[in-house]
């Protein structure tokens, strides 16, 4: 049984995670000027169109080529001795530390704590009537989903046919989509945990929500 | 009370004074904020008699004053004038100088754009004692003295749609459209129908409206202004302006787009792109000037809508004049009639006679036509003058005799042959084998043209590989570098090393397909066959018609550095075999941008296309738009251009559009858009404004990929998608497809 009380105080004691920012290919390596405890940004503006924090450039074949962060944090360590020096690819040039969000912390536990159904192609997806009514009546967690349990209606291009649940038994924990739009394939339906983990996971979500300290 | 009034509309001038003179120090406004600070600490102790004559000569002193500013007034004062609050609208227009009106396309708020008014009104005119009510449509944007919901008078596409909609239904019903500007430029957004493509529509369907249309310029913000401007006769009020860009637009291009430009620099940009109603006059882009109060008209100001209505029926009544000839007696009077008479002495019908009406458009053709002729240098000798126009007389009786008068008994005859052949076919096959001698039976496909049609065309090399297939090959392949293609994030492109980019793949990224941008000599050389073309009006060149400060010597730069002398070139070619005029816009020349001599050039080239029954190729190497440095007579050029390429298309022939790399604003919005065929070569970028201008004049953010060809493409702005390797078999293709039964022209 998944012990989620440990999971969090173990993102507690490490709540970042380590990124070796590594040459995408030989070249010469001209870092920026930056130093160890730098803080850099990832990707930002409404469709992370703007590249985050330049780290280095890469120059191959007279290309040169800029080395952008991709998630923002700070600057742990740079292999400043490739500084000037051609270096093959899969070199790692930077680390960051990325402190994770409130939302990244939630996803991991989640990520552990759950078991997935998702959608097998893209296509509108509806609960069959019982269980719609059911959830109407007494909310997500009436619902205890079984192995081949007829769950779900699959519309396609005005077509329906049913489809079956498949993996732990347990109950719903998050409906992730809304029924009537188009839900692309791979993309998680519920999500189900076992019974007596629920108060478990919405406590320690609750607990994540109130009481992690995000870092920039 | 009467004195509380008083007081309160001074207070109000005083204000609307210092709207108008901004943040400036000037001696009059003080005087008046001082005397009128004195009054009202006085006011108290002054009895009933003593209020009158003070306020009376308070008001004296504004009046007096108010003219004097009049004459202090900057070009900048004229735009602020023009964007206040209080500066009359439509809403004042409709009221005051309409006898009635009755709104129908929409209603404040509850219309598909509330920044434009349409309306049928009427103008009840005398003749003897009968009342005529003659009905005009009449349509213009509405600032709404601050109602938010106007948007300003920025109209959007669907709003300049609307706007189309009733002058066509103005054109059925056989009434004059009066259309009065008050826009500081068109709302920049792509969804459909898009404001380039709208307004281009919006030109090309005025240029051939068959009925009298007068514009009148309040606000004259360049694009949005020519959505409903291309008029038969331009009236602008004293205080307004026509102008090809804001003067906050052109300050922030001239002072580079990052920074927000200074209020010095805003000014004098305003001073630099003449832009008030007297250059207007002076450059003739419009017609008659109607003088305005001191500092600018405002709804209360009823003498000047009585003038404003005596104008525009005068107006009418000269454009339905021009069109067909009243009797000799009213045209006399006409002619004779003081500027302060009342037109509505001599009655005039409006309604225009089906012969007229062609006359009409003709007019205004030649009006457009004959503007900004001197806004370029016209390098040709004399001799070379002469020549071309008697080339030009030669051709034309050479097409009069060989399409219209000969053509038309070659298609009579070959319209019987045929007859006659399908007969006997029919008497071959229908009526069984009694005529099988005839030979004219079914005969099955020759055995040649089968194995051309089964095989391969070259078998024995192989996958038809053909190496050095291009003739010009850009310097650019002459480096030792590689490249990295932009889509290499989403679609895992390896680089791409320059000499096979730019030299086997034609500058296509051999991945994902993504199209580098190319020079124009590549196209030049290895779509159009230009070795083998014949250039026409090279020594027309761009100029500073204007005088615009430091542009002189950018101009010369560009022609230095190009070897162009603008930023179009226009030539007869053979594209595969057809004889064809093309027209290109070339991005390195001041960034395609389109001036007096491209517009110029340009219409040349329609007319030559017209007069020697060629097809008519635009192809837009990439264009930012017109140029601002030339002011109105640039702007000019979007309904000059778009009017000759209507007449070409009338006249039946052939108008495709090609765009590549990046093209924008009024070209777009014009000439180009107005296009039945569209195409652009992929990784193209086509639009109204660029990110940067939309998020400055809207406040919204676009999307990385908002002006992609794909967009203009699913929006239905283009009608497909060509490779660059694929342009002149694809050119050919349109030809002969889109060229009809007589290959390329009607």
């Amino acid at each position: 049984m998944l012990n989620v009380k440990e999971l969090l105080e173990e993102l507690k004691a490490s709540p970042y995670e380590e990124i070796e920012v590594r040459t995408p290919h030989t070249g010469i390596v001209q870092f920026v000027g930056l130093n160890t405890g730098d803080r850099v940004l990832g990707p930002t503006g409404k469709w992370n169109e703007k590249p985050g924090t330049l780290l280095a450039n890469l120059t191959r074949e007279k290309n040169k080529k800029p080395i952008c962060a991709t998630q923002k944090g700070v600057v742990t360590d740079i292999a400043s001795d490739f500084e000037g020096k051609f270096v093959e690819a899969g070199e790692r040039l930077i680390t960051i530390r990325h402190f994770l969000s409130k939302e990244e912390v939630i996803a991991r536990i989640l990520k552990k704590a759950l078991h997935l159904f998702c959608a097998p192609e893209r296509a509108k997806y509806y609960f069959v009537p019982e269980i719609d009514a059911k959830i109407k009546a007494g909310g997500e967690q009436s619902v205890k989903p079984r192995e081949g349990m007829e769950m779900f209606i699959v519309s396609r291009m005005k077509r329906e046919t049913p489809l079956a649940y498949s993996g732990p038994e347990g109950i719903i924990y998050a409906v992730y989509f809304q029924q009537g739009d188009n839900v692309d394939g791979g993309q998680p339906l519920i999500g189900v945990c076992q019974e007596s983990q629920l108060s478990l996971i919405q406590d320690v979500v609750s607990r994540v929500q109130g009481e992690w300290e995000e870092q920039d | 009370m009467d004195i509380d009034k008083r007081t309160q509309q001074l207070a109000a001038r005083l204000t609307y004074i210092r709207d108008i003179f901004g943040p400036r120090e000037n001696s009059s406004v003080s005087l008046l904020k001082h005397r009128l600070e004195e009054f009202l600490t006085n006011a108290s102790g002054y009895g009933m008699r003593e209020l009158q004559l003070q306020v009376s000569r308070l008001e004296e002193l504004f009046s007096l004053l108010e003219g004097k500013l009049e004459s202090e007034l900057c070009p900048m004062d004229r735009v602020r004038i023009v964007r206040h609050p209080q500066r009359i609208s439509l809403k004042d227009i409709l009221e005051n100088v309409y006898d009635n009106y009755a709104e129908i396309g929409g209603q404040d708020e509850w219309s598909i754009d509330p920044g434009i008014i349409i309306a049928r009104a009427t103008i009840a005119r005398r003749m003897g004692k009968k009342t005529v009510h003659q009905p005009v449509m009449v349509i213009g944007q509405e600032k709404g003295h601050g109602q938010e919901f106007r948007n300003g008078g920025s109209i959007k596409p669907w709003g300049n749609a609307n706007a189309l909609y009733y002058m066509r239904v103005a054109e059925v019903e056989n009434i004059p459209i009066h259309t009065y500007v008050f826009t500081p430029g068109a709302y920049p957004v792509e969804d459909y129908p898009g404001a380039a493509q709208q307004i281009a529509k919006n030109l090309y369907v005025m240029a051939g409206l068959k009925v009298p249309v007068i514009a009148v310029f309040s606000e004259g913000g360049s694009g949005g202004a020519e959505a409903i401007a291309l008029a038969d006769k331009r009236l602008m009020l004293s205080h307004g302006y026509y102008s090809v860009i804001s003067p906050e637009g052109a300050a922030a291009i001239e002072g580079g787009l990052k920074d927000k430009a200074t209020p010095e620099l805003i000014e004098r940009c305003a001073e630099r792109l003449k832009i008030t109603a007297q250059d207007n006059l002076r450059l003739g882009f419009i017609d008659r000037i109607i003088q305005e109060p001191p500092l600018g008209a405002r709804p209360e100001h009823y003498e000047f809508f009585r003038q404003l209505r005596r104008e525009v029926i005068r107006a009418t009544d000269e454009v339905v004049h021009s069109a067909q000839s009243l009797g000799p007696l009213r045209a006399l009077a006409i002619r004779r009639q003081k500027r302060s008479a009342d037109p509505q002495d001599i009655f005039v019908r409006w309604q225009l006679r089906q012969s007229a009406r062609n006359t009409l458009v003709e007019l205004r053709y030649t009006r457009f036509r004959a503007m900004s002729r001197t806004a370029f240098i016209d390098n040709r000798t004399l001799g070379i003058r002469l020549a071309t126009g008697l080339a030009r007389g030669l051709w034309r009786v050479h097409s009069l005799l060989r399409h219209d008068v000969l053509a038309r008994y070659k298609r009579r005859t070959l319209s019987l042959l045929e007859q006659l052949e399908a007969e006997l076919r029919a008497l071959g096959q229908g009526v069984g084998g009694h005529f099988s001698w005839l030979g004219m039976g079914r005969t099955g496909v020759p055995p040649e043209a089968l194995e051309r049609l089964t095989t391969l065309s070259c078998p024995e090399e192989g996958a038809c590989r053909i190496e050095d297939v291009w003739g010009y090959v850009s310097p650019k392949s002459k480096e030792d570098r590689t490249l990295t293609c932009p889509n290499t994030a989403s679609h895992g492109c390896q680089d791409l090393w320059a000499p096979d980019l730019f030299g086997e793949f034609a500058g296509v990224c051999s991945h994902c397909g993504h199209h580098f941008p190319m020079e124009f000599q590549w196209y030049l050389y290895n779509v159009f066959d230009f070795a083998q073309a014949y250039e026409f009006n090279s020594a027309l060149e761009s100029a500073n018609p204007l005088n615009y400060e430091g542009f002189g010597l950018k101009l010369d730069e560009a022609k230095r550095a190009t070897g162009l002398g603008s930023s179009c070139i226009t030539f007869e070619t053979r594209l595969e075999g057809i004889a064809t005029v093309v027209a290109m816009l070339v991005s390195p020349f001041r960034g395609g941008t389109v001036g007096a001599a491209e517009g110029e050039k340009l219409i040349r080239a329609a007319e030559r296309a017209r007069i020697k029954r060629m097809p008519f190729f635009m192809y837009s190497h990439g264009t930012a738009g017109i140029r601002i440095q030339e002011g109105t007579c640039g702007v000019i050029q979007m309904p000059r251009v778009t009017m000759a390429v209507r007449r070409y298309i009338d006249a039946g022939g052939l108008y495709l559009v090609l765009y590549d790399t990046n093209s924008y604003a009024g070209p777009v919005a014009s000439f180009l858009g107005c296009s039945p065929y569209q195409f652009a070569v992929r990784s193209s970028n086509i639009g109204f404004a660029g990110p940067g201008v939309i998020r400055e004049t809207t406040g919204v953010d676009v999307p990385p990929k908002y002006h992609r060809a794909f967009s203009a493409l699913s929006r239905g702005h283009i009608q497909g998608i060509w490779d660059r390797r694929d342009l002149k078999k694809n050119l050919h293709q349109a030809l002969l497809t889109m060229g009809g039964r007589n290959l390329y022209y009607r």
